[in-house]
Parts: structure tokens; sequence; C-alpha cells
């Protein structure tokens, strides 16, 4: 299922990207017909469109995307390779801190059900959600780095991780958290949470071995697509402090006509999600006997 | 123990409210009622009639907020359970009382194997290794009767049929082989095929084990081969209590007339129309203040739509709290001895 989906990805991308106006050789003064000509035939532009469609399928089939148009020399895989570590990264760190945040805060939230911290947490939550990255970004540099000093604006150190990391799983953290919560709070109304109760079980054990599971299935279904999301890198965090990660290439190629830059990214980020999604499946199956394969 | 004199729960006055955006719901109010070692009780009553709540607070498994009980006293064994903290209660539940709910579909987790939830109980309570409480558990599925329990018992809720998964729900609250056993509803989701055998194996275990059992059910069809003595609820109150033999032949309460005219006779009553009560239970949130019955009974009077009805006693076992029990009951003795002639 994945290798269709995503060549299907890769053809509408490639449909696209030569649908818009304009192309990589473009400046702001008309080349002249000539050389225009010559760039056409180096990149094979000058043959009729099926035939260049079934070349570049034929390359991206055997994982080979070319080198870059924009930065010669260069291959697409090496481009993505160097730039995905960064990305990662800092998803890989957010993914944990917003689980972590998102899961403790909810659950809590949803034991203590309209008390303080049930609504000191939902409302976090809610100003998590509704603030954009690109507003508090910025935001926590001010504080952090410009009023305090504690943390640097942008660098690629432990401390330089810090804010990028936390800008990135804040509206993570936020919409797990009010999954958390709804889930638990629907989960511990049920019936068999009341058979637990009723086998003189304490509220730990309900908790963590009977509620617990059911709880969190809405998480995990938000969480794989996220997880994909964070990795492939988000655009304004890596602008806002400077990282050289995939989401900032990606904007780059896309604005350089860069083809394929932008199909071996494509590509890359389908593959990524959708592999998550099958990972999310799958541990649907772990999670919930019911939909396990017989 | 002594003092107990061979009872095993009284109830007294007991009050359990619960504060609602529409007021103050009075889901039980003022029940009393006492349960010797090794009867069956019945509670019989409509929906909303407070009969679930008066069992779950027994246990003390309100959810608190927005329930509580205000008042009364539930003495089990001799052990005042109101004032026990939450500790001392966990180890009476499951181990000393346990419960049977209604839905056996919903009531059993069915994120967590059969084997799971059966050994958590006895490891819980009798201190079992996993190694005796899976031995334990294989004995208790054998015992409600269910085929194969070997590799059943490593199945999950999903893979067996609603009666099949009530019998799981009964080997787990007598597992510990406790001294009361609450089942609520316990056939009501179930064919009325397997209604018969899930009742059937409780009389049987219940005569086996020598457990008191309190019947929760609307079905008066379900206590008439089971119990000992019935309580009638309606609105959170008790509406009358007696034998289950002298109830079902001379009831004192039209409420339990009208309960008794509608259970379906096709032997005398083949083609006539099923007789029903008219109306629906009163909202328990914004009672009137005489008897919450009358607007549906055919007997009402001025006296009883504005004065609460006192509880009568009819005899030392037969209680019924309306204006004209005495009255009820004689026209039921009347009605009984005309059958009998």
């Amino acid at each position: 299922m994945i290798i269709p989906m995503a060549l299907l990805v890769i053809t509408l991308t490639w449909a696209l990207v030569r649908i818009a106006p304009g192309n990589f050789y473009t400046q702001e003064k008309k080349l002249p017909p000539a050389v225009e000509e010559n760039i056409k035939k180096k990149y094979g532009l000058d043959k009729p469109w099926y035939q260049q469609y079934g070349i570049m399928m034929w390359n991206v089939v055997r994982g080979d995307f070319g080198s870059s148009l924009k930065y010669e020399g260069q291959t697409v895989n090496e481009i993505i390779w160097r730039h995905f570590p960064y990305s990662a990264t800092i998803g890989i760190l957010a993914y944990v801190l917003a689980l972590l945040i998102g899961l403790t805060a909810g659950v809590i939230a949803s034991l203590k059900q309209n008390s303080i911290f049930d609504y000191g947490s939902t409302s976090l939550a809610m100003l998590g959600l509704s603030v954009p990255n690109f507003v508090l970004g910025p935001l926590l540099v001010l504080v952090f780095s410009f009023w305090l000093y504690w943390l640097p604006p942008a660098r690629w150190s432990l401390a330089g991780l810090v804010l990028p990391v936390v800008t990135l799983a804040a509206i993570y953290a936020a919409y797990i958290a009010r999954l958390t919560r709804a889930g638990m709070l629907e989960v511990m109304r049920s019936d068999y949470i009341r058979t637990a109760r009723a086998k003189g079980l304490d509220e730990k054990t309900v908790l963590l071995r009977h509620g617990l599971r059911g709880g969190i299935i809405p998480v995990v279904s938000f969480t794989g697509p996220a997880l994909a999301a964070l990795l492939a890198g988000t655009v304004v965090v890596e602008k806002v402090f400077a990282i050289p990660g995939l989401g900032n290439i990606f904007i780059q190629s896309v604005l350089n006509r860069d083809e394929p830059l932008v199909l071996g990214i494509v590509a890359f980020l389908s593959i990524l999600i959708m592999v998550f999604n099958l990972l999310v499946d799958i541990s649907y199956g772990f999670l919930d006997p019911r939909i396990r394969y017989e | 123990m002594s003092e107990t004199n061979g009872t095993i729960l009284s109830v007294n006055g007991l009050k359990t409210y619960f504060q609602t955006e529409d007021g103050v719901v009075k889901a039980v109010d003022g029940i009393t009622f006492e349960l010797k070692k090794g009867e069956t009780l019945g509670i019989v009553g409509e929906s909303g009639s407070g009969k679930s709540v008066t069992n779950l607070s027994v246990m003390r498994l309100i959810p608190e907020p927005p329930g509580k009980i205000v008042a009364g006293d539930i003495v089990f064994s001799g052990i005042d359970v109101r004032a026990l903290s939450i500790d001392e209660v966990r180890k009476i539940r499951g181990k000393r009382i346990a419960m049977i709910f209604q839905d056996p579909m919903t009531s059993l987790n069915p994120f967590l194997k059969i084997s799971t939830q059966l050994m958590e109980v006895t490891r819980l309570h009798l201190g079992h290794t996993k190694d005796e409480a899976y031995a334990h558990a294989l004995k208790m599925l054998k015992l409600v009767g269910i085929p194969d329990a070997g590799t059943r018992l490593d199945e999950y809720p999903h893979q067996f049929s609603g009666g099949m998964r009530q019998r799981v729900m009964i080997a787990m609250a007598l597992s510990c082989d406790p001294e009361l056993l609450i089942a609520d509803e316990p056939t009501t989701a179930l064919d009325v095929t397997i209604q018969a055998q899930i009742l059937e194996l409780i009389k049987d275990l219940k005569a086996r084990m020598g457990t008191s059992v309190i019947l929760i059910t609307h079905d008066l069809g379900v206590v008439a081969g089971m119990t000992d003595k019935i309580i009638v609820m309606y609105a959170g109150k008790v509406f009358e209590q007696a034998s289950t033999k002298e109830l079902f032949a001379t009831p004192a309460n039209p409420y339990t007339k009208g309960l008794l005219k509608s259970v379906p006779d096709p032997a005398h009553e083949q083609g006539k129309e099923l007789y029903q009560i008219p109306g629906l239970p009163p909202d328990v949130a914004h009672l009137p203040p005489g008897c919450p019955f009358a607007e549906r009974c055919d007997r009402a009077t001025d006296l009883c739509r504005q004065q609460y009805p006192p509880f009568v006693e009819i005899n030392a076992d037969h209680h019924s709290l309306c204006h004209f029990a005495r009255e009820v009951y004689a026209e039921s003795v009347a009605e009984q001895n005309k059958q009998e002639l």
C-alpha cells in the first residue's frame, strides 16, 4: 500500500511543479533563445512530457533523485541526509517532551476533574493551541535570551536546543493533554472501571491497569502523524532558531523550482508519514485486542 | 460476630443523594432492610427507582461528587461500612461482598485477558502467587460451566458470547468466596434462554457456597423463583417489603399490584391486552409533597396527593408505604380466597 501511495504523491508533486508557471533557470532578464535551448537539452526538457515523466519515475523507483539543480554537484539524497538529522533531533525531543507533559497533565486533569489543576491545565492547553509557534518562538527568545540571558537564541548545542524544542512541543503537548483528558474521563466512567473498583483494587491499579490503555487510544491515533510531522521539520521553528533542517531546505527548494530536490523531499516525507501511520495501526493491535488480526 | 444474630447486612434509613444542575436528586431516600445469612433478597423496581444506587452505596461505590450518602447506617457482618476508611472498604470489596453487573458486554475490561481479570482478584485478596491465581481462575471458570476453560482463560472478553461473559463475571465475583453477592440485573442484557441458565447457575452456586444474595431486577418473573423476600422500590423509597410468597399472593400496595398485573400470564389471559401502569416514573429531583405514585395510581385520593403516606405494618414481615395499605391488603386476601375456592 505504501509504495503505490508514494508513487502517486510523487506524480502529483511532479505535475504541480510542472504546471506552475516559471522554471529553475528563469532570471529577471530573459535568456537568449539559444541558451534556453541548451539548458533544455541538458536537462532533458526538450523531450515530450510523458517521456520526461517516464525517466523521472524510473529514477525515483531506483531511489535515485539525481542532483540538485540549484546546489550543483550535490545529489538530492546527500542533501536530505545532511539536513534531516537536525530536524529529526529537535523533532524527537519535542515529541518526547510533548508526550511527557501532555499525558501527565491530561491524566491528572481527568482525575481531578473541575479542580484548580484541571482548570489551570486546560486553560494552559487552550493557550498552547491558540498561540502560533511563530509568536511563541520569538517570545521565548525575547524572554529567555534577551531579558534573562539564560539560553542562546540560536546555536546547535544542548542549551541551544531548549527553546526550539519547547516551541515545537507546546502545541503538541497542549493537544495531547486535551485528548488524554477527554479519553480518560470517558474511560473512567465506563462500566469496567466500576467493576475494577468493585473488585477492591486501589485507584492506582484501576487507573494504570484498567483505565490508561483505553484512555490513550485517541492519543495514539494522533501521535503517529504528529511524529512524522515533527521529524519532517517545521519551517517556522527552523527559521526562527536558524536550524539547518529539512523544513528550511524544502521551502528553499520550492522557491528555487529545484525539481529533483522537491521530489526527493516529498517522496521522503510521504514515506515517513505512511510508515508512522502504519506503526500506529500496528500499535492499536497491541493496545486493543479487539482490532488485532486473527 | 454473635451480636449480629445471623444478620449479614442491615441497612437502616439509607439516603443517597446526587447533586445535579437540576437540583438534588434523592436517588435513595430512607431505605431500610435486613438480610440474613444464606438468604436471597430481591429488590424490584422500574429504572431509576434507586435499586442500583442502594447497592452501590453498600459497596461505597457511589461516585462522589456528585453523589453522597447523606444519612443512614450500613452494617455488614457487624462492621459499620460508612465509618470505614476507603482502604478498609477496599478489603471488603471483591472479597467479602462481590458484585455482578447488568451488562456483561461492558463490565469486563475489553483490553485485558480473562485470566488477568480473574487473577487480579485472588492475588489481591487471597495473596495468591501467579501460578496459584491461574489455577484458581481455571477452577472458577470450570465451576461456572465454561466449556474448554483451559484455552478460554487466555482469551479476551470480545471472544465470548454475552452469556459466557456473564459466567465469567460470576466466576470473578465468586473467586474469593464472598459472604454476600450483589447481582445487579444479571440477566437483563441476555437472551431469554440464557437468562434461565444464568439464574439457575447463581441459585446453584449460592446453595453450594452458602452465599447470601441480593438480586436486583425489574423483572418480577426473575425474583419469583429465586428469592426469600422482596423489596419493591419506587422513586428512591421502599414501597413494599414482604416475603416472596406473601408479596406475590397478597400484595398490600397498589404499585406492587400494578407490577404483578403487568407480568404476562398466557395461561389465563390469552387474547387479553396486557396491563400496564399508566404514566412514567416521577422526576426524583422534583417530587410532589404527597405519595410519589399518586399520579399513576388508580385509587389515589386528594389525601394521597397532599400527604406523604405512612409505612404501614401489615404484619412483622410485611410493610407497605400507602395510605390505604390495609384496604389493599384486605382486597388481595379476598381475591386470593376467591381464587382458592
